[in-house]
């Protein structure tokens, strides 16, 4: 928790933030706009086998083979269903760039430093690892994700682990 | 700007140098050594040493100025050359590429080495051009300038004298500038110096030639920022009539400059006798190089400018072209997409825009094309390597082979020459080793003494065609035979010939009699076989008992481009590459059979094939799960055959491979993808890894049906779960 606070601490700091706001079933998140390369409708995805299941699978870009990902599958929301409000945002992490499958875009928020409270330790589906903190507005909360933590987490099965071992 | 910016160029010039100088060296007709390629050989030296000097790479500057000293002799005939000779200058040569690599690192090279090839070099020197008798000509390098400097001069005769040249620097910084002159000092005696940064001239006296100056300069600045001309007319021809007069042509033709530079710009007159003075000194520590310079004869052929190669290549980053490949793909797809659309539409009121789309289809098709081709290398760069390989293991066996190539201007992708170079030099060092049969051996068949080797490339079809031919024994059906089931495989008498060549590729054959230093351990012909069919090729054998043996190794022209066959499996489509394809067919309930449990083969002739029904290993839904209304196609992946069960085969069609791993990683049973006329990703299929998949699906289906679950064999490819 301690690097937690310190993220927090850090944000306080810096200058004011801007963020993607996307809903995932009821739920409003928001990623740093910075990671946001573009956005997409979803289609066109070719399935790759024997991959979790919130892989999507890979689509083409321009001439770049980018893999999707469904957060809602990943963060196990109760209604997965694919339509033309289905987006996906495309956002580089590390030089990699991965599709992220959200039920929609919303909007482009700016957060002051105050407005970003330190995430408190949430149920099982998404480790409080993955996030930034929670964006507090007067009527809503925005769920504010570490996007480059969670697309290079193990589990995400993103990229390839040297030492992982699955079995 | 800082000096240590040119290092690179430098390296890669010299690099360059040293594989043209080689060349040379292995070209070279001892009887009669051609006087342009000896010129060639001490140019490449020339050049490298006055890099050298200016970076201060101390230790490759003394070897190559030894190694020119003993080059220059050479050309001017003092030295005559013989097999051992050449050998000790090729040694020299790999030396000189051993220390470019330290320096390159940031290393110093090898002290001990260096002082051996000195050794060498110098002793060479001593030995053979004393031997020659006639006193004078040829001292040790190692002696002092002013010595060395004489009795050259004397050895020549006719030595040119020193002229005077008028050198202009265009566009150089004051600091750069103190540099560059020092550099000139090399190559005589600046007499004079003058000018601004735009424009500075130094009036030099030398006995280089313009050209060998600016070639030397083009490691430091480029071509077009220095000019070189003669100082005057009347300097040149003053300096011209001293040359028959006597050997003090130097001090006479340095009076003579003296003048004319005096006569030249004030300012220059000026400053010239400081120059003159602080000359000397400046050269001090470079001074080795001097003494060649007086034998440059009129007969010399202006070197090669250096500049003249940059006029007519360019280097770019490899990733820079594979962006512009990825583009033009891009421009494919999209081309192709509107072409579909463009097709629907009724030609007669649209003619323009149907006319417009087949010129957009030409155009689009030449430029891939033109772009595929930014990454093809003659097979030259392959090729030129082996001489060296040959010469120094025919005589390390003690044999008389010669080498021939054909075809060496045939291009491929250059990602494919790298990688192939190791398997065709195990090939070559083979033929020499098992081929050919010693001299003695050969004459006694009646077979002339020397053998020949043949290496061929051409173009046919999408592939190139690369064979490495000997005169040789060729291969011994009986022999590998016995040593077959010597060694525990499974053979049989009635196999054909072309299975038995097949057999040396078995890993741990080797029907060497004993085994050399050079081949026969039997390790290797496996991986030959292995990464070349890594590269998407394959090898054929064909040989004849006394008369040779040829190796023929088949290759995709580009790793960028495949030749797939695309399959339906449920909804999804698949690419096979065409090279692993061998045939389809509808199975037939007689052809298969059920093995323990849940495996199926097909039998195909005499053999039975795995077979991996491709909706169960990629978890395809709605697939043909009825082997006998599926369809197998016969592949072939790491040398064995698998039967794979689909739904359709939808065609042939080339495509262009996309890596998975770029953003995503490694997936099992999938060596690629690519993108279809559609924009859709299709995945293409890795034979082996399918059969491993489909293999460890079975096993996890049985672990869950046996009570006492035994863990799944781990691994990094898959979750499973």
């Amino acid at each position: 928790m301690s690097r937690l606070t310190s993220d927090a601490l850090s944000a306080t700091e810096g200058e004011n933030q801007q963020f993607l706001v996307f809903s995932l079933g009821e739920e409003e998140y928001a990623i740093d706009i910075l990671k946001v390369q573009e956005i997409l409708g979803y289609e066109n995805v070719t399935r790759i086998a024997n991959a979790p299941d919130f892989i999507k699978g890979v689509t083409n870009l321009r001439g770049v083979i980018v893999p999707i990902v469904d957060l809602r599958i990943k963060f196990h929301l109760d209604k997965v269903e694919y339509g033309g409000q289905t987006v996906v945002i495309v956002v580089n992490v590390f030089d990699r760039i991965v599709g992220i499958v959200v039920d929609g875009v919303s909007d482009v928020m700016t957060l002051t430093p105050n407005q970003i409270k330190p995430a408190p330790e949430l149920g099982m589906s998404m480790s409080s690892d993955f996030l930034k903190g929670l964006g507090s507005l007067e009527n809503r909360m925005l769920v504010l994700v570490d996007i480059d933590r969670l697309l290079t987490s193990k589990e995400m099965a993103l990229v390839e682990q040297v030492e992982q071992v699955a079995g | 700007m800082d000096i240590t910016d040119f290092y690179d160029t430098f390296f890669e010039e010299a690099e360059e140098l040293l594989t043209d100088m080689e060349r040379y060296l292995l070209e070279l007709n001892l009887e009669e050594p051609d006087a342009e390629q000896l010129n060639a050989i001490f140019r490449t030296a020339h050049s490298i040493k006055g890099g050298a000097g200016t970076f201060g790479f101390e230790a490759l500057q003394k070897t190559t100025h030894l190694f020119e000293n003993l080059l220059d002799h050479a050309r001017h005939g003092e030295l005559n050359l013989r097999r051992d000779i050449v050998d000790i200058f090729l040694e020299t040569k790999d030396m000189l590429n051993d220390q470019l690599t330290a320096y390159r690192n940031g290393e110093e090279p090898d002290q001990e080495a260096f002082e051996r090839i000195c050794k060498t070099l110098q002793q060479l020197a001593e030995e053979e051009i004393k031997a020659r008798g006639d006193g004078s000509p040829g001292a040790p390098a190692s002696q002092p300038q002013a010595q060395t400097r004489e009795a050259e001069t004397e050895a020549a005769g006719e030595g040119e004298p020193a002229a005077s040249l008028l050198i202009a620097l265009l566009g150089i910084s004051e600091e750069n500038r103190a540099l560059l002159v020092e550099e000139l000092e090399q190559f005589g005696t600046v007499i004079a110096q003058s000018g601004d940064a735009e424009r500075y001239e130094v009036e030099l006296e030398t006995t280089t030639s313009a050209a060998d100056i600016e070639s030397v300069m083009c490691f430091i600045i480029e071509p077009e920022q220095i000019e070189t001309r003669s100082a005057t007319p009347s300097a040149a021809a003053a300096a011209e009539d001293t040359s028959p007069a006597s050997q003090a042509a130097e001090p006479e033709s340095k009076a003579a400059a003296e003048p004319i530079a005096a006569s030249g710009a004030s300012e220059a007159a000026e400053q010239a006798p400081s120059s003159q003075t602080t000359a000397p000194e400046l050269a001090q520590p470079v001074e080795p190089q001097k003494p060649m310079e007086p034998k440059k004869t009129a007969s010399k052929p202006p070197a090669k400018p250096k500049g003249g190669a940059e006029n007519s290549s360019i280097r770019v980053s490899v990733e820079k072209v594979d962006q512009i490949i990825n583009l033009v793909g891009e421009l494919i797809i999209t081309q192709s997409m509107l072409d579909q659309t463009v097709s629907q539409l009724d030609g007669v009121t649209n003619g323009s825009l149907v006319n417009g789309m087949s010129l957009l289809q030409r155009n689009a098709r030449d430029l891939q094309e033109a772009v595929m081709s930014i990454r093809m290398i003659p097979m030259d760069f392959v090729f030129s390597r082996f001489p060296r390989v040959v010469r120094e293991t025919s005589s390390k066996l003690g044999k008389e082979i010669e080498l021939h190539t054909e075809g060496e201007s045939t291009e491929l992708d250059k990602s494919l020459t790298e990688r192939i170079i190791d398997p065709l030099t195990h090939l070559v060092r083979n033929s020499l080793d098992h081929g050919i049969e010693k001299p003695e051996e050969r004459e006694a068949l009646g077979k002339p003494r020397v053998g020949h080797l043949t290496l061929s490339a051409r173009h046919q079809g999408g592939n190139i065609i690369i064979e490495v031919k000997d005169d040789g024994a060729g291969l011994n059906r009986e022999k590998l035979l016995a040593k077959a089931r010597e060694s525990g495989l499974s053979v049989s008498d009635s196999m054909t010939d072309d299975e038995v060549w097949q057999l040396i590729f078995a890993a741990g054959f080797s029907t060497a009699k004993e085994v050399t230093d050079v081949s026969g351990r039997g390790v290797g012909m496996d991986v030959v076989k292995r990464n070349i069919q890594g590269l998407g090729g394959s090898v054929q054998i064909m040989s004849t008992a006394g008369q040779g043996t040829t190796i023929r190794i088949v290759l995709p022209l580009t790793l960028a481009i495949l030749d797939g066959m695309s399959i339906k499996v449920g909804d999804e489509i698949f690419i096979l590459p065409l090279s692993t394809v061998l045939q389809s067919l509808q199975p037939t309930k007689a052809d298969l059979y059920e093995m323990a449990g849940e495996d199926l083969v097909l039998r195909m002739r005499d053999e039975y094939l795995p077979v991996i029904a491709v909706h169960d290993a990629l978890d395809v839904e709605g697939a043909q799960t009825d082997p006998l209304r599926s369809i197998a196609v016969i592949v072939q992946g790491e040398g064995r055959r698998y039967a794979l069960l689909i739904d359709d085969l939808i065609g042939q069609q080339q495509v262009v491979v996309k890596n998975l791993e770029t953003n995503y990683r490694k997936v099992p049973g999938v060596s690629a993808a690519t993108i279809l006329g559609d924009g859709r990703v299709a995945l293409i299929l890795d034979i082996a890894g399918l059969h491993h998949l489909s293999q460890r699906k079975k096993e996890a289906r049985q672990t869950s049906l046996d009570t006492s679950a035994k863990p799944l064999p781990t691994s990094t490819e898959v979750a499973l779960s």
